[in-house]
């Protein structure tokens, strides 16, 4: 392509889109724009502002949580900026990774993919709320990690051990082939998979032995 | 007897935190007023802001302020990126950033500013900046040497080469020759000559890099996601140009880097700038879509090669030549790439020529193992091709081309400290039954196909010169200072294991300290290059020495007699053959009083200036080991991944699927195994990535990526990679270090790649496919004899 073609066709494609006179507006730019709750702004989505917060109570770790929440609010984004439950990890926004996986009355769910307004009335688990409130004691796949020296960066880890745990609920004497489906929801990007299963495979003899 | 540590199994000090949610990464932290700053990315991959209007924007509800690319530091007169620009070289480029109350505010925000872009020429496809008539990434040319800007085009008849399938002599940035290739290809039984494609792909870290800071009584408290803290705090003052006393880094945990934030990143400057602009605590979230854009990628190339054969399947000759997709800012692993196909296959006999080009497209950074990945994955299935034809092993054929510790390669015929690489070669092959596998190389079982193959790649592991910071509290513990950053390797753990052992102390008598410069941190390496193993075992390795004679006068000087009566053990320090002794904490106080060098009041002439401020934040609190590694040596650190992976081609989808997947390492004495299989396993499925399923794709009328998520230039999942993978190492250790341990971070990735693409070469019946990545589309394409366009077409259309 040569340069003024390259350049004609830019012109016509933002002519065309009425940007002829140089003033480009919003839905053009590359914008991440309601990313976080709504959707893309290439896709059309608008961000809401303004839009009326809601008191609401949600269960989160076994307790009653008061929480003012939008209407269009990720449960992944309350958690993490309202509740300060922070281990829940946001790697995509989008349904890709599963770094935001929570426990929607035990089953495993992408905190990204769910509005909060949707889990009122279900118990919602963290990677928080792993742990024995009483004793500090770990849980069985938490303690299976430590036991196999489990994941690099960690970033994925929150996400990984709640799939892990609903996986041993689940399904307590997986084959490695199993244990690695109830985790394909999950992404590691340093690769550290063999090991992931290490720890699933041993989470399902802890949680056996409970 | 204090345990063993090196080379033992220790789950890292920071697992706990991993996995109940403790640990904070960036996004996680929170001051009180933050607030939130989006980015306005180009829509454009080349342009000029003519003019931006903000006022819709401004009057916005929560709205605080707005960031401008002339509010920071810009790089004039040469390519290089500023954190906002108003002349935008690749589409997602920042041009500026607005502040409000909360996220949502931000981002409605953003959307309500006009801005007047000028639409600019610009160029996806390095080769078409090089054709006559051809766009420039840049207004001024596609090439920048003496302090300008101009251009390069190659021929008419350079293009008919190419489109011919000949190497083609336009003009070249690098060119170095070795031996005499004429004569030794006109010596050689079997010439093969390739036209190869390796795309270019993002690095995608799991964590994308966000940031948040604020200024406080004239210091910046920065809380980044980096690979390195202690280098960072230092690019951060840079950036700014104030003291770098006056930041704070806070970088405990860093989720994932793979050389995209080596010591941070560019748009760490936006909280920093605009924090103290608006006066609030700033956070810039970083979403996965802008990660794609601003989070850097491996460069690709385009490349003809030669390589001749001897008939008992020595490598006589080599001919190179790369062209490279560099983005907007250049990258240099096209001349690692020359270095690296020289070391593995030592030719004797090579010319490489490169030339990288300016691109519009997102930014250029090392990606582990940059260079020697992608030209190993490119190389793999030419040496398949050549065994084939050669009726040869070929295991046999790397054993006869791999290097011995005598190498010199490259254009200064560099040499090396240790090469073990046969024997991973034939450990990885003994453990992968390579002999026994042979029969099912190329066995059809319905559609399928089987294929068995070899990766062997190389990469640097190491540097020399850092200094180790650690103290002896009154408490009775080891306190090591970690500069390094915690990005998941376990390095920043693991490397303070000598410390450890020089002191015969448990390991559960070691602290570490690392994450928060306030509590100082040493001079350090970058992490990156695979240096940290080998540049902080030895950095440790000497202040642990330093410490440990520090005790032992100490102990002399207390309890009488010379330091040489003394030993020590499991925290106590005691005379040799019975009699006194102190414990640790004792000695810790008895430093503290002695002062002077003991407790870090006087500091060694020879460490690294910038350990000095972090020395004196400690001076005074107990017994300081400090020491720069004077250990030396001479000749570049490289360790080594032999990769051997079984695969099936299902010929009627196109589909691969890794069946099997052995990897066998040189990284000298290895200090923690369950950590390096994980190195190595965890890279070599990056590079099984890098070779299989991350496609970048392109819109060539607009400039625009298609491929900007994970799901649409995907890493691997858990199902696309091997059930049970095997690890091993040689163990031999490096002789020039005390230590003898060499990095591991970067070769594994070419060696899955590489054997992955071998296999599949395999199971193609010597189809030499030589491209990146190895999509069912290509394949099929490829199976059904459909040519390969030597473009990017498959990436940019």
């Amino acid at each position: 392509m040569g340069e003024a073609e390259s350049v004609g066709l830019l012109e016509t494609k933002y002519s065309r889109r009425k940007f002829i006179k140089g003033v480009i507006a919003v839905g053009a730019t590359a914008s991440s724009a309601g990313y976080f709750i709504g959707g893309s702004g290439l896709l059309g989505a608008q961000a809401v502002p303004g839009a009326a917060e809601r008191l609401i109570t949600l269960t989160v770790n076994g307790q009653q949580r008061r929480v003012d929440v939008l209407p269009n609010e990720t449960l992944a984004m309350t958690l993490r900026y309202r509740l300060n439950l922070t281990g829940t990890k946001l790697g995509c926004d989008r349904a890709e990774c599963g770094a935001c996986t929570v426990l929607i009355d035990g089953v495993n769910q992408y905190g990204c993919s769910m509005l909060t307004n949707q889990v009122r009335g279900s118990s919602i688990t963290t990677i928080e709320g792993l742990e024995n409130p009483d004793t500090g004691e770990l849980s069985p796949v938490q303690q299976a990690v430590i036991d196999e020296g489990g994941f690099q960066c960690a970033f994925c880890a929150p996400g990984f051990i709640m799939s892990m745990t609903t996986m041993v609920n689940e399904n307590p004497n997986p084959t490695r082939a199993e244990a690695a489906h109830a985790l394909s929801g999950n992404l590691c990007r340093c690769g550290d998979y063999d090991k992931i299963l290490n720890c699933a495979m041993r989470a399902a003899e802890l949680a056996r032995s409970v | 007897m204090a345990e063993k540590i090196i080379g033992t199994d220790i789950a890292p000090q920071d697992l706990v935190a991993k996995i109940t949610g403790r640990a904070k990464y960036a996004e996680d932290f929170r001051a009180d007023g933050m607030v939130f700053a989006k980015l306005l990315l180009s829509p454009m991959p080349h342009a000029r802001v003519r003019g931006v209007d903000a006022t819709r924007a401004l009057a916005m509800p929560g709205v605080i302020d707005i960031l401008r690319a002339d509010e920071v530091r810009q790089i004039e007169g040469r390519p290089g990126e500023a954190s906002l620009t108003d002349e935008p070289l690749y589409e997602g480029q920042p041009i500026l950033a607005v502040a409000a109350e909360t996220e949502e505010q931000a981002a409605a925000a953003i959307e309500a500013i006009d801005i007047d872009f000028e639409p600019l020429p610009f160029v996806l496809d390095p080769l078409d900046s090089l054709r006559p008539n051809g766009p420039n990434a840049y207004t001024g040319g596609n090439r920048f040497g003496g302090g300008e800007f101009s251009e390069l085009k190659w021929t008419d008849a350079d293009f008919e080469d190419i489109e011919a399938g000949r190497m083609p002599n336009g003009e070249a940035a690098v060119e170095w020759t070795k031996g005499d290739i004429d004569s030794a290809f006109s010596e050689s039984d079997l010439v093969l000559e390739e036209s190869i494609v390796h795309q270019s792909l993002s690095h995608h870290p799991m964590e994308p890099r966000s940031a948040m800071m604020y200024w406080e009584n004239g210091k910046l408290h920065a809380f980044v996601s980096t690979q390195s803290a202690q280098r960072t705090k230092y690019a951060i003052a840079g950036t700014l140009n104030i003291d770098p006393e006056d930041v704070i880094l806070v970088a405990e945990y860093c989720g994932g880097g793979f050389g995209s934030k080596i010591s941070g990143n560019t748009h760490m400057e936006v909280p920093a700038v605009f924090s103290r602009k608006i006066n609030r605590p700033v956070m810039l979230r970083i979403t996965r879509y802008e990660e794609n854009y601003i989070g850097r990628a491996r460069p690709g190339f385009q490349s003809w090669l030669k390589m001749g054969f001897l008939a008992d399947g020595t490598c006589n000759a080599i001919d190179l030549y790369i062209v490279q997709e560099s983005g907007p800012f250049g990258a240099g692993d096209f001349n690692t790439a020359g270095m690296i196909a020289d070391l593995v296959y030592t030719p004797q006999n090579m010319r490489f020529r490169g030339i990288a080009m300016y691109t519009n497209t997102p930014p250029k950074a090392a990606q582990r193992g940059p260079g020697g990945a992608q030209i190993v994955i490119m190389m793999e299935p030419i040496l398949e091709k050549a065994a084939r034809e050669l009726g040869l092993d070929r295991l046999e054929v790397h054993l006869k081309n791999a290097p011995d510790a005598d190498v010199g390669f490259g254009p200064r015929n560099s040499t090396l400290t240790s090469v073990h690489a046969k024997e991973a070669l034939l450990k990885g092959a003994e453990i992968f039954d390579w002999a026994g596998k042979q029969e099912l190389s190329g066995r059809v079982e319905g559609s399928k196909s089987t294929g068995i193959g070899i990766g062997l790649s190389p990469y640097t592991a190491g540097s020399r010169g850092y200094d180790g910071l650690m103290v002896i509290r009154p408490d009775g513990k080891l306190y090591i200072h970690q500069g390094l950053g915690n990005l998941g390797t376990h390095s920043i753990m693991d490397t303070a294991r000598p410390a450890a052992e020089i002191l015969n102390l448990n390991w559960d008598q070691v602290e570490l300290v690392w994450g928060d410069s306030s509590q100082g941190m040493p001079r350090s390496s970058v992490q990156a290059g695979s240096q940290t193993t080998h540049a902080h075992s030895r950095a440790n390795h000497a202040a642990g020495m330093d410490a440990r004679a520090k005790v032992l006068e100490v102990a002399a000087q207390t309890l009488g007699g010379s330091p040489s009566n003394y030993d020590m053990d499991n925290g106590r320090v005691f005379r040799r053959g019975g009699g006194a002794s102190m414990t640790f904490a004792q000695v810790a106080e008895r430093a503290i009083e002695l002062g002077g060098k003991y407790d870090g009041h006087e500091l060694p002439d020879n460490i690294h200036a910038t350990t000095v401020p972090a020395a004196n934040i400690l001076a005074g609190q107990g017994l300081m080991g400090v020491a720069r590694d004077n250990y030396g040596g001479s000749g570049g650190v490289y360790s080594w991944v032999a990769g051997f992976a079984l695969v099936e081609l299902d010929r009627e989808t196109g589909v691969v699927a890794i069946k099997e997947y052995v990897a066998v390492t040189d990284c000298g004495t290895v200090l923690h195994p369950r950590s390096l299989g994980a190195q190595v396993l965890g890279g070599s499925v990056q590079g099984m990535g890098q070779a299989m399923t991350q496609r970048w794709v392109f819109d060539p009328k607009w400039g625009v990526p298609f491929a900007n998520r994970l799901y649409t230039a995907r890493p691997p999942g858990i199902l696309d990679v091997p059930l049970d993978m095997k690890v091993d190492a040689v163990g031999i250790a490096d002789p020039q270090t005390p230590v003898g341990a060499k990095g591991i971070g970067e070769p594994p990735v070419g060696a899955g790649g590489a054997a992955l693409t071998s296999a599949v070469a395999d199971a193609m019946g010597g189809l030499c496919l030589c491209r990146t990545p190895l999509t069912p589309d290509i394949i099929l394409a490829e199976l059904e004899g459909l040519s390969q366009p030597f473009t990017l077409e498959q990436h940019i259309g």
